[in-house]
């Protein structure tokens, strides 16, 4: 059994007082660097339990159009993987404890070196790993790695992932489980709640690992439905959309954006919390 | 009996056309790179088709369409001017632009919507960037009555105005893509987003030997028929094997199905032909992924890419649309390591240049895709003696491109 990361750690502290998670999705470098050093330096205050940051693809296939533009804002804006990890040093000089979870595609860390790369996001403070485009079938490419040096990986179980299939996808994931909650792309149509909490049902049936539910999740009420079934939500074209709507009109932050933000998230957690 | 045996497993071990591996790789390349939601409907393909190819009445089916629908075999036909003319190898044109649908794009498309039929999809989404596969699919949706949407960038939407029009008179519904740059990995991306949210009724009907494992070994055993065409009608027309084959690559379907039945002939000398677009010093300027690329990882598999040193996907430049894609097939990108295949890259201008020198001696308009091989037939052809059998795949003809030809030549239509 490997050591308990930040994020073992925070779901055994919510448990004990009786709460769901609120895991957070913001691209890095949205829409500048510093701006969104700001958004996440401010995210636990504004009651995000976990963070998690995308690093940003040239072509993320599995997102919705939210996610895309803050992909694309970042890059245009010269975000770089060297970048990333700084901003997650920076982070974790300031708060030793909330959890970060770094997702994204595989070619960026590829090519950054997958080796390099698993042993600068543990040196900077990362906790743990999506990637999306990695399935099981391909555990010894990063997963396997990334749990030998501590950190925990996260996998996506879906609704055509079924019972034959669900122990592959579980094998080797840690920290938490996201459920993704419907067939499609991050920001797409919302999922109907009873649906979920019986899948969440389904997937807890075969592991103890915490289940987070995530894509489609857009308001707090619906955040709160969710959870009651669940371990947690990951919230995240909602709250970038509230970035793109304070930007000016060369799409550049204004001095209203980073706390639009985390008035929205302060928003979620307080319905989730209510 | 035990040094024949042996004798075979050597062979087998020496092979270079025993692959992929069960996992989907050619060496390093390849595999089944692909989110969650896709992964079981990708198994599910996986054994379908192991199950297709096992079964006789799939084959012959296959047979069937190739010859009355298809019009195959095609033609493999002695371009005697262009041979006088460059004073060396003996040319030959391997003449799949003569296919229904005017490429070699319906050899795929017949074997694939067959076994989305026999998996019971009912609705077929596809990408295209020339819209030489969009009308192919849109072909055989058509002639099977299953409906299709048919991604393709914007740019090229604007370039291929002909194939937009056949698209559309087919009755697929045509999806035009604005991120990125408009063109043919957009496209991808689109596709597979519409794939992983409409996963349990749709069939994604992939035009070239990229993507997850199983597409590659697929899409290439429905275009080996060009291969295996080209051997028997060599060893009629000859009496032996070509000695040199040449074929361009985009995602490196017509080439992979020409070169495929012939990798282990280790005297046949083979030729992959990149699109150069402005040249290969000109940063983002061409869609040479293998002589201007790294290895990464794209659209399901890893393969040699065009992108800068984040990581970040180049869009890449070709006047081909059929081209401009920033990677290639993971077969490729292995016979380019191990060496068996040799890849070289012909510019815009050397494109458009072989088009009117084949155009004025053969009477043939290529398309601008093997219009790259045959600028690189034409450097060749000089360097090799008269005796040496030379096959390039004509795989489109060049009707689509007439309005970006003449754009780019200053005629007026």
């Amino acid at each position: 059994m490997a050591a308990p990361t930040r994020i073992d750690a925070r779901f055994a502290a919510l448990r004990k007082s009786g709460r769901k998670a609120l895991v957070t999705f913001v691209s890095a470098g949205d829409p500048d660097l510093e701006t969104s050093a700001a958004i996440i330096a401010g995210l636990p205050k504004a009651g995000a339990d976990i963070i998690e940051i995308g690093m940003p693809f040239s072509d993320p296939m599995a997102d919705g159009p939210a996610v895309q533009a803050s992909s694309l804002r970042a890059l245009k804006a010269g975000q770089t993987m060297i970048k990333t990890l700084a901003m997650v040093r920076r982070f974790r000089e300031a708060d030793a404890d909330t959890p970060i979870v770094l997702m994204g595609y595989y070619n960026p860390i590829y090519v950054y070196g997958t080796a390099r790369f698993i042993a600068d996001a543990k040196a900077a403070g990362v906790d743990g790993l999506i990637v999306v485009d990695v399935p099981p079938e391909a555990d010894d490419e990063v997963c396997l790695p990334a749990v030998e040096a501590g950190l925990n990986f996260i996998r996506l179980a879906t609704p055509t992932t079924d019972d034959v299939r669900l122990p592959a996808v579980l094998k080797n994931t840690s920290g938490f489980v996201y459920y993704v909650s419907i067939t499609g792309i991050t920001g797409a149509a919302a999922p109907v709640v009873n649906d979920v909490h019986d899948q969440v049902k389904r997937i807890k049936r075969q592991t103890d690992i915490p289940v987070v539910v995530g894509f489609g999740v857009r308001s707090g009420e619906q955040a709160r439905a969710i959870a009651a079934g669940a371990d947690g939500v990951v919230v995240g074209s909602a709250i970038i959309d509230r970035i793109e709507k304070s930007l000016d009109s060369n799409g550049k932050a204004t001095t209203s954006t980073v706390a639009n933000v985390l008035d929205m998230v302060h928003e979620l957690a307080s319905a989730m919390r209510a | 009996m035990a040094t024949t045996t042996q004798k075979s497993a050597e062979a087998k071990l020496n092979s270079y056309s025993t692959g992929p591996d069960d996992k989907g790789f050619f060496g390093l390349f390849g595999g089944r790179f692909v989110a969650e939601t896709l992964m079981p409907l990708i198994l599910e393909l996986e054994r379908a088709y192991s199950a297709a190819k096992a079964d006789p009445t799939f084959q012959a089916e296959i047979d069937f369409l190739n010859l009355h629908y298809a019009g195959r075999p095609s033609p493999l036909y002695f371009a005697e001017r262009m041979t006088n003319e460059l004073g060396g190898a003996k040319i030959y044109f391997k003449r799949d632009e003569l296919n229904h649908t005017g490429s070699h794009k319906i050899n795929n498309c017949l074997g694939q919507i067959l076994l989305a039929r026999r998996m019971g999809k009912t609705r077929i989404i596809a990408e295209t960037g020339a819209g030489q596969h969009g009308v192919a699919v849109a072909t055989v949706c058509a002639k099977y009555g299953i409906g299709c949407e048919i991604y393709m960038g914007a740019t090229d939407i604007e370039r291929q105005a002909p194939n937009v029009a056949r698209m559309k008179l087919l009755g697929a519904k045509l999806n035009p893509v604005t991120s990125g740059a408009g063109t043919l990995k957009d496209a991808m991306n689109e596709a597979l987003r519409d794939w992983v949210t409409n996963v349990r009724d749709t069939y994604y009907l992939i035009g070239t030997a990229a993507g997850p494992h199983p597409y590659p070994a697929m899409v290439r055993d429905f275009q080996s028929i060009i291969g295996k065409e080209t051997r028997e009608q060599m060893l009629a027309a000859e009496g032996r094997l070509p000695d040199t084959l040449v074929a361009c690559i985009g995602g490196g379907s017509n080439s992979i199905g020409l070169f495929h039945p012939f990798l282990d002939d280790k005297d046949v000398a083979i030729y992959g032909v990149e699109a150069g677009g402005h040249g290969l010093d000109v940063e983002n300027g061409h869609a040479a992924s293998m002589t201007g690329g790294t290895p990464g990882v794209l659209h399901g598999n890893r393969t040699y890419l065009l992108q800068d040193a984040d990581g970040q996907i180049l869009e890449g430049h070709s006047i081909s649309a059929g081209l401009d894609y920033p990677g290639v097939g993971p077969e490729h990108a292995w016979l380019k390591d191990t060496g068996r295949v040799t890849y070289v890259a012909i510019t815009d201008n050397e494109a458009l240049a072989a088009l009117q020198v084949c155009t004025r001696l053969e009477g043939i308009i290529p398309a601008l895709e093997p219009s790259h091989a045959l600028a690189h037939v034409i450097k060749l052809a000089a360097t090799l003696p008269k005796d040496n059998l030379l096959v390039m795949n004509l795989c489109g003809r060049g009707d689509k491109d007439l309005f970006s030809v003449a754009k780019a030549l200053g005629m007026k239509i």
